[in-house]
């Protein structure tokens, strides 16, 4: 049967159909509301962008996530380097790689509890909750107010994220190093490396394709952060991110056009880095 | 350069003992080969003796030093891997500098010395590619490159032509063969190929579950095996294997089984056990002949035949057991003949069933 030049649209046909309908027009109409008024009825042109571009709570909001891609990605992806080297090597590696991947079945929010109880505070002299606190109390120390104080309730926050996405990294970094021959590190000791030199010389060069795979995908998901601030501070104590306020300005405030706005933002910044990870993807296609 | 001793060397996996107290002594600037069927226990020596494996008990000794706990990048070996095992995001050139790199050599030496090598395994124009961009044969040439770019005491070879197609892997054997000529270092070559055993050693080691059956010279092995295994694995096609039983007629000794009668000359009859297994190989029998009184010779029933061009190979059943036999290619012989063969009894060898040993 000859191909006629319909046949392609008839097998992507579906796929288009859907990705329009809950993608492509949602963000069209998005785009659109995001010019518009509180009520989506009177057009305002850029009011809601310089909104999102001069607002205090919005600047805090983008200070806040900057540090959170800069250290949640530098963490998340080093931890789970560094883990899956060090795992590779023993024998129980696969218990370990349980434990260490377990925080990822726990849901944000149910991961974002346990923590509250890990931050509790009470004032000093009042018996102790929080687990930091306890220990700081037992040594002699005074009781911090981990999630009050800024700027490091943030980096509080973004320990449970740490703590729950270092075992991705781990997982598809460990697959990774599983895939490099065996024979390669061999060849490199007795070509002369010492383990250290095998790592940084054969080992990393060769991981380095999926560390940047799973650096875009860490920093894609940490500009979309949302529930572990929401269920924890809820943005107060200058700790809020652009999903939340997002959040907030569409859901709570009802004013759908700067929700809308800041969404279009978000997008955009995140658009770069899935371009990224979609070349990369395929230049690795290519190479196998 | 330097010779490699092994004294009672073991390995043990677990419970599995993969290597059973060997002595092995390769002299300085020899070309050993370690031969055997898979699971023998022959890369698991050779990782040894690279220090990629721990020796489980005995002595591992390079040139003057014992090295048991020294590690790889210490031992001043080269290896070469099945796999090649280039690394694949470097180019030839760093493939080849690496390990001088990391001997802190200075530039212009290791240019000189990575440009020299190129040179003598015809990769020069190769220098930029990288390993993917290669065909098998100079990815081969390449693992070989940075090998002797390192001019290590001991080269180390893992079944390095076992990934190449059979013309290479011929072409790679003779280049291999020159190479060691000129280079004349110690080299310890692991195969399953008996005639890259055959044709690359200056002494070959026979292996089968962990224990060295023979070390000798490739022909002292092929003419004179130490036992039934070496005989059957040394030699292509292998050695033929015929039980008889030994009586002796007037006087006369003579080797009975079904469908032969071999006499047994005086010197060589001593000592021989009644039942013992006969052994010829496929090149020691000629015919077909006619003559059905002529001393020496075999009866069997043509099963299967292969024109080689330069050899006849029959196959034929002589009595309950298979044999083969390798023949002038001009003879004409048909599946089912009923043929007469002639065993060259000079080279006949025995072996006592029991403990598979060579009598002669």
């Amino acid at each position: 049967m000859r191909t006629k030049w319909y046949h392609p649209w008839l097998y992507i046909g579906p796929a288009l159909i859907l990705l329009g309908f809950f993608l492509v027009y949602p963000s069209i109409e998005t785009f659109i509301i995001s010019f518009y008024g509180p009520n989506s009825q009177q057009f305002v042109g850029f009011a809601n962008y310089i909104y999102a571009f001069t607002d205090s709570s919005m600047l805090t909001a983008f200070r806040n996530n900057a540090i959170w891609l800069v250290v949640f990605t530098m963490f998340t992806v080093s931890f789970g380097l560094i883990i899956a080297v060090l795992v590779d090597r023993v024998r129980y590696e696969k218990i370990a790689k349980s434990f260490i991947f377990l925080p990822m079945a726990i849901s944000m929010v149910g991961a974002s509890v346990i923590w509250k109880f890990m931050y509790a505070f009470k004032p000093a002299g009042a018996p102790q909750v929080g687990l930091l606190n306890e220990m700081l109390t037992v040594f002699g120390g005074k009781p911090v107010a981990w999630l009050i104080r800024s700027p490091w309730n943030t980096l509080a926050l973004i320990a449970i994220g740490v703590w729950m996405w270092t075992g991705f990294c781990m997982v598809i970094l460990s697959a990774a190093l599983k895939n490099i021959p065996k024979q390669l590190t061999e060849a490199a000791r007795i070509d002369g490396a010492n383990e250290w030199q095998v790592f940084l010389r054969i080992t990393l060069p060769l991981l380095w394709p999926t560390v940047a795979v799973v650096t875009t995908t860490m920093i894609v998901f940490v500009l979309k952060i949302f529930d572990i601030v929401y269920v924890m501070t809820n943005g107060n104590f200058s700790t809020d991110v652009i999903a939340n306020i997002m959040y907030k300005q569409a859901f709570l405030f009802g004013n759908y056009g700067r929700g809308s706005a800041i969404s279009v933002i978000l997008l955009i910044l995140i658009i770069p880095m899935m371009w990224i990870n979609i070349r990369r993807f395929r230049g690795q296609m290519e190479t196998r | 350069m330097a010779e490699v001793v092994l004294t009672k060397v073991v390995k043990k996996f677990g419970d599995f003992t993969a290597v059973k107290g060997i002595d092995l002594t390769v002299e300085d600037g020899k070309f050993t080969v370690l031969v055997g069927p898979s699971g023998c226990g022959k890369t698991t020596t050779l990782r040894m003796i690279a220090g990629l494996e721990e020796v489980t008990s005995g002595e591992i000794r390079i040139g003057e030093r014992v090295v048991n706990n020294v590690p790889p990048k210490d031992r001043d070996i080269a290896m070469v891997f099945q796999n090649y095992a280039l690394y694949p995001h470097m180019d030839v050139y760093n493939n080849m500098a690496f390990g001088l790199k990391l001997r802190k050599i200075s530039k212009d030496e290791i240019q000189r010395r990575v440009n020299q090598a190129a040179a003598l395994l015809g990769i020069e124009n190769k220098l930029k590619s990288k390993p993917r961009e290669l065909s098998g044969g100079q990815r081969q040439r390449v693992a070989v490159g940075r090998a002797i770019v390192r001019d290590p005491k001991v080269f180390l070879f893992d079944e390095p032509l076992s990934n190449l197609d059979a013309k290479l892997r011929v072409q790679m054997r003779t280049e291999l063969e020159q190479l060691h000529h000129r280079l004349k270092t110690t080299t310890i070559y692991v195969t399953h190929d008996q005639v890259e055993a055959m044709t690359l050693g200056d002494r070959i080691a026979v292996m089968r579950d962990g224990v060295i059956h023979q070390y000798d010279s490739p022909k002292q092995t092929y003419d004179h095996p130490a036992d039934r295994f070496v005989a059957g694995f040394i030699g292509s096609p292998a050695m033929n294997f015929l039980p008889a039983t030994v009586t002796s007629e007037d006087g006369k000794v003579f080797v009975v089984g079904d469908g032969f009668r071999f006499p047994l000359p005086a010197e060589k009859a001593s000592g021989v056990p009644n039942k013992v297994v006969v052994g010829i190989r496929p090149e020691d029998l000629d015919g077909p002949i006619t003559d059905e009184n002529a001393d020496g010779t075999l009866e069997a029933t043509v099963t299967v035949t292969e024109q080689l061009g330069s050899e006849l190979l029959v196959y034929a059943a002589c009595g309950n057991e298979a044999i083969v036999a390798n023949l002038d290619p001009h003879h004409v012989i048909h599946i089912d003949d009923k043929i007469r063969l002639k065993v060259d009894l000079n080279r006949m060898h025995l072996f006592d069933p029991e403990s598979d040993k060579t009598i002669f």
